[in-house]
């Protein structure tokens, strides 16, 4: 493997890593389409290098390994259905929710508040408990004067 | 019989290109969908007769030779978790033909299904580990579609979650896969069982690592546990079922295979110890602190993992034995499980604990068909749960590793009290809140069930898991046996090499 291409294969990977760990849906994307080219590359390079393989004829030893290219095309067709996908899903969640931004989970953020409430007030109640705390609450959602408004339920 | 190997994988796509074929008639996709994965269950146990009888066979469909072309191993081990994957998988297909909701608004439902039987066959049958990751991906594809099926809010968020966890895995699985070919030169998997011993202990040692961080994530184990417990409880019920019963088991699967055949022995026993142990009460605990049925359930799938890795660790006969009939007790019960949380949720409206209560009074039916699975769960004799734990723990005491089996009777104590917890909340407390999540005023008695009763068609399927894991329980001595023939296949994987490396 040639420095240049490891060196190549390395940053895709490092982008794609600081990509993915962003908020935004969008640039999750594009960070997962990096770190499959990287792994690409890396197939690629796994080979033995030489002439383009299955043109012309010639001792075996000068042509390049075609299995590692056969095998990159594969991962290139399974990653781009994969990306088409979340891409759909991206546009689905921003018809939703007006946002680009991943939500936390509502039921995570149930039960942390759930315990902080019991060290504060062993009284309190399992649905007062649940504070609106994370971005997908429904602003509209208007409760009883005692029970704060909470997170919605997971859809079914 | 050869030639019966190709079978599962290519039926099953088939059937799928059919059913998009015939999508304008509801019938004719079920059907479809029906016949194919009732042939898939014959064609199953016709394999696992076949190679409990003869020793592991293979075919190369493709016509190319082992080292380049497609090879298809069945040992007893395949054979006998592609004779559960597709019996599950029939089950839960009827049960969400029965089920109002999940299959019959969507008219891709049915054909996306059978893309994913097709993907958890070939991933049991592969003899390649390029293909293997193929498989994993079909089977992940389909997974992806049927999570997010509904296009719901909470269903895109968490959708999204696992797509981009399983993505990350994908590439992780490619590069192992590149480091592999540039270290050996081969992909298939009993030429990669002769070429990695002869590789330096450094290369050895981060390939072993790499390829279970890659099935870790797929198998959920801690630390990579994270996305399942966020990601399985949006989904339809039974779309969550078959995910809890078969997809985290092709990861343990494909753990299994990557760590006996190819690195024995390079990854320190410590270490899988430590995973397992952390799996097991991260897992537990987790469930203790939901408040949702299948969340509870969900967190439960992580904790139960856990035993698995202990069994694997031991790399004993009787360890390999109690982790492959705690494969098949567990998807058995796991799936149970969650079809009879679907049945809660259906009769309930809701599969939260202060939302739903008093059901033994109303529905009887589905307080048993919850409750014996869970005591199942906990490992309680004469269940299923009693058979793999105790053979489990045995091969602990065997190789005296106390500490582990401390955490393994610790850990089924607690999900029994998480299995408890849900009793209480479903079936014997009133419920404390109404379907908004409004608490009830103090002396008001809550209105009847949303929806009583269940169609038969969710009831049966969830029945005969049930009973299955009596009958598992109960009978455990021939499918014990089984299991230990299969370890002994897993201990010496001669006849896996001769089969796959002849190509025949």
């Amino acid at each position: 493997m040639s420095v240049l291409l490891a060196f190549t294969a390395a940053s895709l990977f490092a982008i794609g890593t600081y990509l993915v760990l962003q908020r935004k849906l969008s640039r999750v994307i594009i960070g997962l389409g990096l770190m499959s080219h990287g792994a690409n590359v890396l197939l690629i390079t796994s080979g033995r290098r030489g002439l383009a393989p299955l043109i012309g004829s010639g001792d075996p030893g000068d042509f390049a390994d075609p299995l590692p290219q056969a095998l990159a095309l594969t991962a290139i067709v399974i990653s781009f259905g994969v990306t088409g996908l979340l891409l759909a899903l991206a546009y689905r969640s921003w018809l939703l929710s007006e946002d680009d931004e991943i939500a936390d989970d509502a039921e995570d953020r149930a039960v942390a508040d759930h315990l902080h409430h019991l060290h504060q007030d062993d009284e309190v109640d399992d649905a007062a408990a649940l504070t609106p705390a994370c971005e997908d609450t429904d602003p509209g959602h208007v409760a009883s004067e005692q029970v704060p408004p909470r997170a919605p339920e997971a859809p079914r | 019989m050869n030639d019966l190997l190709a079978v599962p994988v290519v039926l099953p796509l088939l059937g799928a290109a059919v059913s998009i074929l015939v999508g304008r008639s509801r019938r004719a996709q079920r059907l479809v969908g029906i016949a194919v994965l009732s042939t898939l269950v014959g064609v199953a146990i016709a394999i696992l007769v076949a190679v409990d009888r003869d020793g592991t066979i293979a075919s190369d469909p493709g016509g190319w030779g082992a080292p380049l072309g497609i090879v298809l191993v069945a040992d007893r081990l395949s054979a006998l978790m592609l004779v559960v994957a597709s019996a599950m998988l029939l089950l839960v297909l009827l049960y969400a033909i029965g089920q109002p909701g999940a299959e019959r608004n969507h008219v891709g439902f049915q054909s996306v299904y059978l893309v994913l039987a097709a993907g958890v066959s070939a991933a049991f049958l592969t003899g390649d580990l390029f293909n293997l990751f193929v498989a994993i991906e079909m089977m992940l594809t389909a997974s992806y579609v049927l999570i997010t099926l509904g296009g719901k809010l909470e269903q895109v968020r968490a959708g999204m979650t696992y797509v981009v966890i399983s993505l990350l895995a994908s590439m992780l699985f490619l590069a192992a896969l590149a480091f592999t070919y540039a270290s050996t030169g081969t992909v298939n998997l009993a030429a990669l069982a002769e070429a990695i011993p002869q590789l330096p202990a450094g290369t050895r040692t981060a390939l072993a690592a790499l390829f279970l961080l890659v099935f870790g994530i797929k198998a959920a184990l801690f630390p990579l546990h994270f996305w399942l417990p966020d990601a399985y409880p949006t989904a339809p019920s039974p779309v969550t079922a078959i995910f809890a019963g078969l997809l985290t088991k092709v990861g343990v699967y494909a753990i299994f295979r990557t760590q006996t055949l190819l690195f024995r022995g390079d990854l320190p026993r410590s270490l899988f110890f430590v995973i397992a142990g952390a799996t097991m009460l991260v897992g537990v605990l987790g469930a203790i602190a939901q408040q949702d049925v299948r969340r509870i359930l969900s967190f439960n799938i992580i904790g139960q993992i856990g035993y698995m890795i202990a069994g694997l660790a031991l790399f004993t006969p009787l360890g390999l034995a109690a982790v492959i009939i705690s494969l098949v007790h567990h998807i058995v019960v796991k799936t149970g499980l969650f079809l009879a949380g679907g049945l809660i949720d259906h009769h309930g409206g809701s599969s939260r604990l202060s939302q739903v209560g008093g059901m033994v009074r109303t529905a009887p039916v589905i307080a048993i068909l919850f409750g014996i699975p869970a005591l199942a769960l906990a490992g309680i004799p004469p269940l299923s749960g009693f058979v793999s734990k105790f053979a489990l723990l045995d091969a602990l005491t065997e190789e005296r590793a106390w500490w582990m089996l401390g955490i393994g009777l610790l850990v089924g104590l607690l999900t029994l009290f998480s299995m408890v917890k849900i009793w209480l909340g479903v079936f014997w407390a009133p419920p404390t809140e109404d379907l908004d999540g409004v608490p009830y005023p103090e002396g008001v008695e809550p209105a009847a069930a949303a929806r009583p009763g269940a169609p038969l068609l969710m009831t049966v399927p969830t029945a005969v898991l049930v009973a299955a894991v009596v009958v598992i329980g109960v009978f455990g001595g021939p499918i014990f046996g089984l299991s230990e023939r299969a370890a002994a296949d897993l201990l010496d994987p001669t006849a896996y090499l001769l089969a796959s490396g002849a190509g025949r």
